[in-house]
């Protein structure tokens, strides 16, 4: 007989584990990868793999030569966050764009905190903003023949050169509201402009339909998200279905405020954050200078994590008013 | 269908000993009984080496309130006073008695219907502090201490525990299903002997055969009920119960008899039913013996004392893979260091996992999924009282409420990452306790 | 043009800002004797406790205005150390008894064999508030390294093969934070002698010698052997352990020799 083990009860275990979560969310992307690859073309592909490879690598190197723990690409969170890099860069974004955005996502977003769980901000969301402020004219360069009904006819924006494209969003940014004509249909199966992952809404929402059904992800966050855009676009006047559909609101409900690390754990405390990301994306949108405002909006809403954490901690079973904050 | 607010998980059951009959053991030759079987003070020895002692003789007296005393399962004699290791490996103070096979016990006669009904509540509370009564749903609370009512609190619900929650456990289901009336008979005691008005029998809806038979049994009854219970772990836990059968919530810190409830588990109420009707004190229970590769499991009647490797030899012997062995459920038991360990009032079962179930996988760092926080029936944050405990932030753990932690394991059941949050929670409880 | 509007407005907010900086840090200057940013300079900063103050700066402010270095030792500091501390303070120095930390226990796995496999947090905290341990010895050392993981002077590092920690004669100062840190109470501190090494007994084990014997390889049987051979009878023997008295013990090698469980250990190896 073998000697006995002992440790301490639970005996059993969950068979859930940190890789069958990242994994889930990884088959979650296929369909919008494939929306994008369908629109875009092989630019697309381009930009996907070099943003994978890319935060792979930035990890490996990291954890071997730097941490010198063992190597943690396996559970699959470095592949994520090089597919929404990727998801929220333009197809024709120079290849060193993209490195660079994929070194700054890795190292900077998530290893200087500590690595996997320390980092306070998404750091997809890290990389694509750096690039943003970067390089501002390449990351609102949009490819020119793309099969959309929007194609660019009229450059809004001032970054934007004569011969790119601009997204929906551009336009509604500007105030130019002669863009009455657009089609719901086209915008949700990937028949417009914009990131590589921002323009399939339908294949966005198999992929939470999916993460919901595998109990992945919690509904609080995409629902609140998404229903506190709706309410800001109608107060403010626009259209909610036009500003849910166009850009990257979907994109960041369901795949980057959901982010585990970087978002409250209670219901109540996720239900406030998605409703201000909604809220803040909105405003950017109307009021800011810049066309999109979700991922501004989602990395200030981390910042504040902690302070919803503290403050919409669970009630202790039976324990009378708040307890004590820690 | 009832169940508890908040938390909770959905483990396998594994219940494989869900239709087996009970069946007695056989009394083994020499009997281990340890002096420390309940919550409070070990009981204090009355018998010396060579005594001949008779069943249901008292060989330990309770030394303290909070305590209960010890009586003889067998006829024989006292063979030496000595350590035993406990399922822990701890070494604690028994008595070892050799069986007199060629003396079989011959049961006392036992109180007919109106003998019982001549009772007066404080004969009742006296009688199951003399049997040695604890609570049988493994806490091992000694009876007695409980249905004495503090002055100024009156009890208005008896709650008996029949849900079973624990995976692989059947010894309550067995003992509903072949008792159901005697455990009715113990119920009306208890509400007799608390003044309680009525009686609720919770029974979780994996146990339909349990509940038939409840239900037949308390059909005569008009201040009895049999409320079955939606499936979910830790539905047997007192607070979590209470809830569930009456919508009432305990404050936190506090008893339940605030609340206006007593909450006993079947067996319990079975043995009161036992020592109060047919004068056997509390010697024996049964024990659920199961586990994936264990040939002949079963609900086995066994004497206190008798060693967890005789057991398991009942059942078949120890399987040859065998990585760890569980005093208890899979989910609160205690993993058995050595198998001369003698079987206490507290063994609810014994569960054998092959070695390929029994290692922990390894941890990996919290990514804040905060299932732990959605699965905690007390409402805590698990993975904040693992990081205070990590810095030995004791008293930011007591501001955090981890003295409400009931140690149920959901979070550590749940954890994606395989932390061993309630280990460290434990140990904060512990270091805690010290101050 | 512009630029130098900008510069001018920049130079005045800087001007601006050093005058309020200024005058903050007059009006909220608190005195602080000199002595004690000296002192401090010279301590180890480890803030491991061994003084008795909370740490190394209450140590330096303590220094600072006590009457006399009485009771003020910092294990982390050499003699040398000390001597400067009480010049900076005005004192007369205290020679002091160098302290470092021996480990009651010698029992690696070959010597005590693991009857268990314990499967949870490698921390001896938990492991002896739940569980007696891995072998049927309950006295001796868990082997997770708690004392390792405490020890502010990296002194001390746990051998993989023999799971048994290892006191760094060299980089032990004596403050006793492994002395708290143990949950079975396996670090003592011994004083040591620039001339001779430290002689202990590497075992805790209070059973009979019978079943100490079975428990471990290397346990103490309490067989008076060391007290027999010992010239001077530093080692008394109470519940079947012995234990040496540091006071009388002259390091001479005799009891290492007459042990029969080898359980007496010398710094010197």
């Amino acid at each position: 007989m073998n000697k006995l083990i002992i440790s301490l009860s639970p005996h059993i275990h969950a068979p859930g584990s940190i890789d069958r979560c990242m994994w889930n969310v990884v088959i979650a992307l296929v369909p919008a990868l494939a929306v994008a690859l369908w629109t875009f073309g092989l630019p697309a592909l381009w930009v996907t793999l070099i943003s994978v490879g890319a935060c792979l690598l930035t990890e490996w190197t990291i954890t071997k030569f730097m941490f010198r723990r063992p190597c943690t690409l396996s559970n699959g969170s470095a592949l994520i966050t090089g597919i929404l890099l990727a998801f929220n860069l333009p197809s024709i974004l120079p290849w060193w764009m993209v490195i660079i955005g994929a070194i700054v996502a890795i190292g900077i977003g998530k290893m200087s905190f500590g690595g996997l769980g320390c980092n306070i901000w998404n750091p997809a969301l890290v990389g694509r903003v750096f690039l943003l402020l970067s390089f501002p004219a390449a990351m609102t360069t949009w490819p020119e023949n793309v099969d959309s009904a929007f194609n660019a006819t009229t450059g809004a924006s001032s970054q934007v050169d004569a011969s790119s494209g601009a997204t929906l969003l551009t336009h509604l940014n500007s105030g130019d509201t002669s863009l009455a004509d657009y089609n719901l249909l086209d915008m949700m199966t990937g028949h417009m402009n914009g990131s590589l992952g921002e323009v399939g809404g339908l294949a966005i929402l198999l992929g939470l339909i999916y993460l919901l059904v595998t109990r992945t992800i919690t509904w609080h966050i995409p629902v609140s998200v998404i229903a506190s855009a709706a309410f800001f676009s109608w107060a403010f006047g626009g259209n909610p279905i036009l500003d849910i559909f166009a850009g990257g609101l979907l994109l960041g409900a369901v795949f980057m405020a959901t982010d585990y690390v970087t978002s409250p754990m209670t219901g109540k405390g996720q239900l406030i954050f998605g409703a201000m990301i909604g809220l803040i994306t909105i405003i950017i949108r109307r009021y800011g200078a810049y066309p999109e405002g979700m991922s501004f909006a989602i990395l200030l809403m981390n910042s504040f994590v902690p302070l919803i954490n503290r403050y919409c901690r669970p009630a202790i079973f039976g324990a009378k008013g708040r307890r004590n904050q820690a | 269908m009832k169940t508890f607010k908040i938390g909770g998980i959905h483990p396998p059951e594994n219940k494989t000993t869900g239709d087996s009959p009970v069946v007695d053991m056989p009394v083994p030759g020499e009997l281990r009984i340890m002096l420390s079987q309940c919550i409070g003070v070990p009981a204090k020895p009355i018998v010396k080496p060579g005594d001949k002692v008779e069943y249901g003789q008292m060989i330990a007296e309770a030394p303290a309130f909070v305590s209960a005393p010890v009586y003889s399962p067998v006829n024989g004699t006292v063979k030496k006073l000595e350590p035993t290791r406990t399922p822990q490996g701890i070494w604690q103070d028994s008595i070892v008695i050799e069986t007199d096979m060629d003396n079989p016990v011959s049961w006392p006669a036992p109180r007919t219907q109106e003998e019982v009904n001549d009772l007066s509540p404080d004969e009742i509370i006296d009688l199951v502090g003399n049997s040695g009564i604890v609570g049988l749903g493994g806490a091992t609370f000694p009876t007695k201490v409980k249905l004495s009512v503090p002055k100024g609190k009156s009890v208005e619900y008896v709650l008996i525990n029949g849900a079973e929650c624990e995976p692989c456990l059947t010894c309550d289901d067995a003992l509903m299903r072949y008792d159901a009336h005697n455990i009715v008979k113990g119920t009306l005691l208890i509400m007799k002997a608390t003044g309680a008005k009525s009686g609720i029998i919770g029974i979780e809806e994996n146990k339909p055969d349990a509940i038939k038979a409840m239900k037949a049994a308390v059909s005569g009854e008009r201040s009895l009920n049999v409320v079955t219970l939606k499936k979910k772990y830790p539905q047997g836990g007192e607070k979590q119960l209470i809830y569930a059968l009456t919508g009432r919530t305990v404050p936190a810190g506090a008893l339940p008899i605030e609340t206006g409830c007593i909450v006993d588990n079947v067996a319990t109420a079975y043995a009161i039913y036992d020592a109060i009707y047919n004068r056997r004190p509390l010697t024996e229970r049964i024990v659920t013996v199961t586990g994936p590769e264990i040939s002949e499991p079963g609900n086995f009647r066994v004497k206190n004392g008798t060693s967890i490797k005789d057991i398991l030899d009942f059942a078949g012997g120890v399987p040859e893979d065998t990585g760890k062995i569980i005093a208890g459920g899979p989910m609160m038991g205690k993993a058995v260091s050595t198998l001369e360990t003698p079987a206490t009032k507290g063994l609810s079962g014994l569960v054998a996992l092959p070695l390929s179930e029994s290692l922990r996988k390894k941890e990996g760092p919290c990514i804040r999924c905060a299932r732990c926080v959605s699965v905690c029936p007390m409402g805590l944050e698990p993975y904040l009282l693992m990081l205070q405990a990590d810095v030995k932030k004791w008293d930011d753990m007591a501001a955090s409420g981890v003295m409400n932690c009931l140690e149920c394991g959901c979070c550590t059941y749940t954890c994606p990452s395989y932390r061993p949050l309630l280990d460290m929670i434990k140990l904060g409880k512990q270091e805690l306790r010290k101050k | 043009m512009t630029i130098g509007i900008s510069i001018i407005v920049l130079g005045v907010i800087g001007i601006i800002a050093a005058v309020l900086l200024f005058i903050a840090a007059k009006k909220f200057y608190v005195f602080e004797d000199p002595k004690i940013g000296e002192i401090e300079e010279l301590l180890p900063g480890a803030n491991c406790g061994g003084c008795g103050f909370s740490g190394c700066h209450a140590f330096a402010v303590e220094c600072a205005q006590a009457k006399s270095m009485d009771g003020l030792i910092c294990t982390g500091v050499d003699a040398e150390g000390m001597k400067k501390i009480a010049g900076i303070a005005g004192l007369t120095p205290v020679e002091a008894q160098r302290k470092i930390a021996v480990i009651k226990c010698s029992a690696s796995c070959e010597n005590r064999d693991p009857r268990n496999i314990y499967d949870g947090v490698r921390s001896c905290a938990i492991e002896s508030a739940l569980y007696q341990g891995e072998s049927d010895c309950i006295y001796g050392c868990l082997g997770c390294g708690d004392c390792v993981k405490a020890c502010p002077f990296g002194a001390m590092r746990l051998d993989p093969g023999e799971q048994l920690p290892h006191v760094d004669l060299e980089k032990c100062t004596g403050c006793g934070k492994c002395v708290e840190t143990c949950p079975r109470h396996l670090c003592e501190l011994s004083p040591i002698h620039t001339d001779r090494p430290v002689v202990w007994v590497a075992c805790a084990n209070r059973d009979r010698g019978p079943v100490a014997m079975k428990e471990c390889g290397v346990a103490c049987i309490g067989c008076t052997k060391c007290r027999k051979v010992c010239p001077v009878e530093a080692p008394s023997i109470t519940s079947f352990l012995a234990h040496i008295d540091q006071e009388k013990c002259t390091s001479c090698g005799e009891c290492i020799q007459a042990c029969p469980r080898h359980s007496i250990r010398s710094s010197a190896g």
